[in-house]
């Protein structure tokens, strides 16, 4: 597999700029050779929104460039943040043909080559450019993150005039406020919103449904189908004395003060942040990962991963871990917080820990962590990041009478997006609980399906 | 972008801004806020809403000077727009069926209980208005809460206006000689801390009204956690109203200075861009 160029680690946590470097033409089209072009295509069937990916290897192998960002954009209306934040080492890459003999083809490197390849052009790669819809209903989608930004740009492209309401300032959603600029630089962020309102999408921000308006008051306004994926925004914390000490934050919270308020250029910018000189980050997803890089590049000098079970079951990228690991971080495994402990000005002093150890399989198939009795010890730190996932939002849902949700309050929704109110669609994370980028795409794409049969048939 | 309308120096300290914003007037109802972003730059904070104009489509907002977000504001002039505004969010206020209800406003406070008590007021109930200041020039909203409210009181720490004290002073003497239903008290944390620990001991309900750090605002960063009950509640979604006897206001200040030194920095930054911008005007 052709590596991507990547910032020397010892730069790189001094700064907030993209680590991988990608392709460039030369490289690309020496990995694109590399394919073999199999006829079965195993890849497509591994990716969630079914990308015609031996197509656009195909054209980069033959330097047709515009054609391979036709092509992804035919399927995928964010090539650009796919191609660095899908984990294409659980999906297209680990079907490929190459990943028995261990060097599968790196798919996301080249998906990113085509799309930035594209921006730099400014090419948009959409067949053609709707400015105005040919149909007349209205569809209403709730969220501007990944799955709504692709609902309303399949919409818009079958015609249907969609607007995105997103409550936040600007677009993008957990793209936008959760993942650092390192790994999804805003610009290529913006920049592949900017596509999806090439394709007609109205995108009204600052705007929170169950607020400003129910989703009855959009009935009124002529909406006639809505499709909610408002993420997984409503932060867990542990549940251990001390989670009000000062210093103790979401993960929501403190990549929200660094990506979306830039906290990071303080105080160029107004938002501040307290990072301190040692930080604990609580679980080892994305999320976590995300914070810990984060607080080394804020000035950190020891940043520590506390998780309870091991590597093993780390739930995060092992790209994303790879780099964490490159540039530092601790990895304190085995480890269960059980209290927090301040000072009397409210601030962090330390943390009190158990030591666990593995035993059987529990509902998520990961072997449970049981505490060691009498294993207590402590850590000194003076910032505790919460990494540990996010429940769903009841703002907007406690608005919509008869909506049917599950035990743990999200959206009971099928695969293609079906909830019990017929006109009433939803996807990503507030049905699933925290998943990935590509995931949320995925049911974004399946809605829009059935949306589209929904409007056909009434 | 939200054009003002209006802007007019309540104090000097305090300024009253009214912005164009018809969908959110529309939504608003007493006791509720909205989150502001003054410029690209800028941060997001939480200002409750003084008053709305459905007609007119606009939202009025009270602002006390003390950081760079509110002085950036107090700074703009009728004609020029804040980037940002969201909302309404938090519960409304409950202000029917209350019977008898006395509405403490302190500083900037006093804005915010002035659409709850009146609020209070036209649904029927029996409202008397406690407002204070630390001193006569400091003092806001006294003629728009007389316009609906004929028991007023009004206290000034320095005795320069009104009784000289604080507004638990009077607060004492009603709660001595008359039963209430309800005590509705906003303010500085210190003064809510007062006004419930006194109703406490009269066993008279108190709401308070709280304004934490907040980004989203809409229950996303819990960066406002408050401990209510013993658990961490998050104002913006739970409240902003709390039960006055179960809210933890130690904590709440303490989570309150959480940036004090960083606010600081802050304003330094923002004084100093101001001082050069003068110059270059030179």
């Amino acid at each position: 597999m052709e590596k991507m160029r990547e910032q020397d680690p010892k730069e790189r946590i001094k700064n907030f700029n993209e680590v991988p470097y990608g392709y460039n033409e030369e490289e690309a089209v020496r990995e694109a050779s590399r394919c073999l072009q199999c006829p079965t295509a195993p890849c497509i069937t591994g990716c969630p929104v079914s990308i015609d990916i031996p197509g656009f290897i195909n054209a980069i192998k033959e330097k047709r460039f515009k054609e391979s960002i036709t092509i992804l954009k035919d399927t995928n209306n964010l090539p650009a943040m796919c191609g660095r934040v899908c984990p294409q080492e659980d999906q297209c890459e680990k079907v490929c043909v190459l990943e028995k003999a261990g060097n599968p083809i790196n798919i996301g490197a080249l998906e990113r080559f085509a799309a930035d390849w594209a921006m730099e052009n400014n090419i948009s790669g959409h067949e053609a450019d709707i400015s105005s819809p040919e149909k007349d209903e209205k569809v209403a989608v709730v969220g501007a993150g990944p799955a709504g930004l692709t609902c309303a740009g399949e919409l818009a492209k079958k015609g249907y005039a969609v607007t995105v309401f997103e409550g936040l300032h600007k677009p993008g959603g957990v793209l936008t406020y959760g993942i650092p600029e390192f790994r999804l630089p805003k610009e290529i962020v913006m920049s592949e919103v900017d596509g999806i309102e090439r394709l007609g999408v109205e995108l009204k921000l600052n705007y929170i449904i169950g607020k400003i308006k129910t989703i009855d008051g959009l009935r009124k306004d002529g909406y006639k189908a809505f499709f909610i994926c408002t993420g997984a925004g409503l932060p867990s914390f542990m549940g251990i004395p001390g989670e009000n000490l000062n210093g103790v934050y979401s993960a929501n919270e403190f990549l929200t003060r660094v990506n979306l308020m830039k906290a990071y250029k303080f105080p160029e910018y107004d938002t501040p942040i307290n990072v301190g000189r040692k930080v604990a980050v609580i679980g080892a997803g994305n999320v976590a990962m995300d914070s810990a890089r984060s607080a080394l590049r804020l000035g950190a000098e020891k940043v520590m991963i506390v998780y309870r079970r091991t590597e093993v079951e780390m739930p995060a990228r092992i790209d994303e871990i790879h780099h964490a690991e490159q540039e530092g971080i601790e990895f304190h495994l085995l480890t269960t917080p059980i209290e927090i402990i301040g000072d009397d000005k409210g601030d962090i002093k330390k943390m009190i820990c158990l030591k666990n150890e593995l035993g059987e399989p529990d509902s998520s198939g990961r072997k449970r962590p049981v505490p060691i009795e009498g294993s207590e010890f402590e850590m000194e730190m003076d910032t505790v990041i919460c990494a540990i996932g996010n429940g769903p939002n009841p703002l907007l849902l406690d608005t919509i009478d008869g909506l049917k949700l599950g035990k743990w309050g999200n959206i009971e929704a099928d695969d293609d997006g079906y909830t019990n109110i017929e006109d009433i669609f939803a996807g990503g994370d507030i049905v699933t609980g925290s998943a990935t980028v590509i995931a949320a795409m995925g049911a974004g794409k399946q809605a829009s399906i059935a949306i589209e049969k929904y409007l056909q048939a009434r | 972008m939200h054009k003002i309308v209006r802007k007019e120096q309540l104090n000097p300290e305090i300024c009253l801004v009214e912005a164009e914003a018809k969908d959110i007037a529309l939504a608003a109802e007493a006791g509720q806020f909205v989150i502001l972003r003054i410029d690209e730059t800028g941060e997001r904070f939480p200002l409750t809403l003084y008053d709305w104009d459905t007609e007119k489509g606009t939202v009025t907002v009270v602002c006390q000077a003390v950081g760079v977000s509110t002085k950036k504001l107090c700074a703009m002039a009728e004609g020029e727009a804040i980037l940002d505004i969201a909302g309404p969010l938090g519960h409304a206020a409950k202000t029917k069926n209350i019977g008898k209800v006395i509405c403490i406003g302190g500083g900037v406070g006093t804005a915010e209980a002035y659409p709850i008590a009146k609020a209070m007021q036209a649904s029927g109930n029996d409202v008397t208005v406690i407002i204070g200041s630390r001193s006569k020039d400091l003092l806001i909203c006294e003629e728009d809460i007389k316009k609906f409210c004929d028991k007023v009181h009004i206290t000034t720490d320095d005795g320069s206006y009104g009784k000289k004290g604080f507004v638990t002073d009077v607060l004492k003497e009603l709660l001595e000689d008359g039963s209430y239903d309800l005590v509705f008290a906003i303010g500085p944390v210190i003064m809510m801390k007062m006004v419930s620990g006194m109703t406490k001991k009269y066993s008279v309900k108190t709401l308070v009204s709280l304004n934490s750090i907040m980004i989203d605002g809409t229950g996303m960063c819990g960066g406002c956690r408050v401990r209510y009950d013993e658990k961490p509640h998050f104002a913006c979604v739970d409240g902003p109203e709390f039960d006055g006897h179960l809210v933890d206001f130690d904590d709440l200040m303490h989570r309150g200075d959480r940036y004090k030194d960083k606010e600081k920095m802050a304003d330094d930054h923002y004084e100093g861009e101001c001082k050069i911008g003068l110059d270059k005007k030179k």
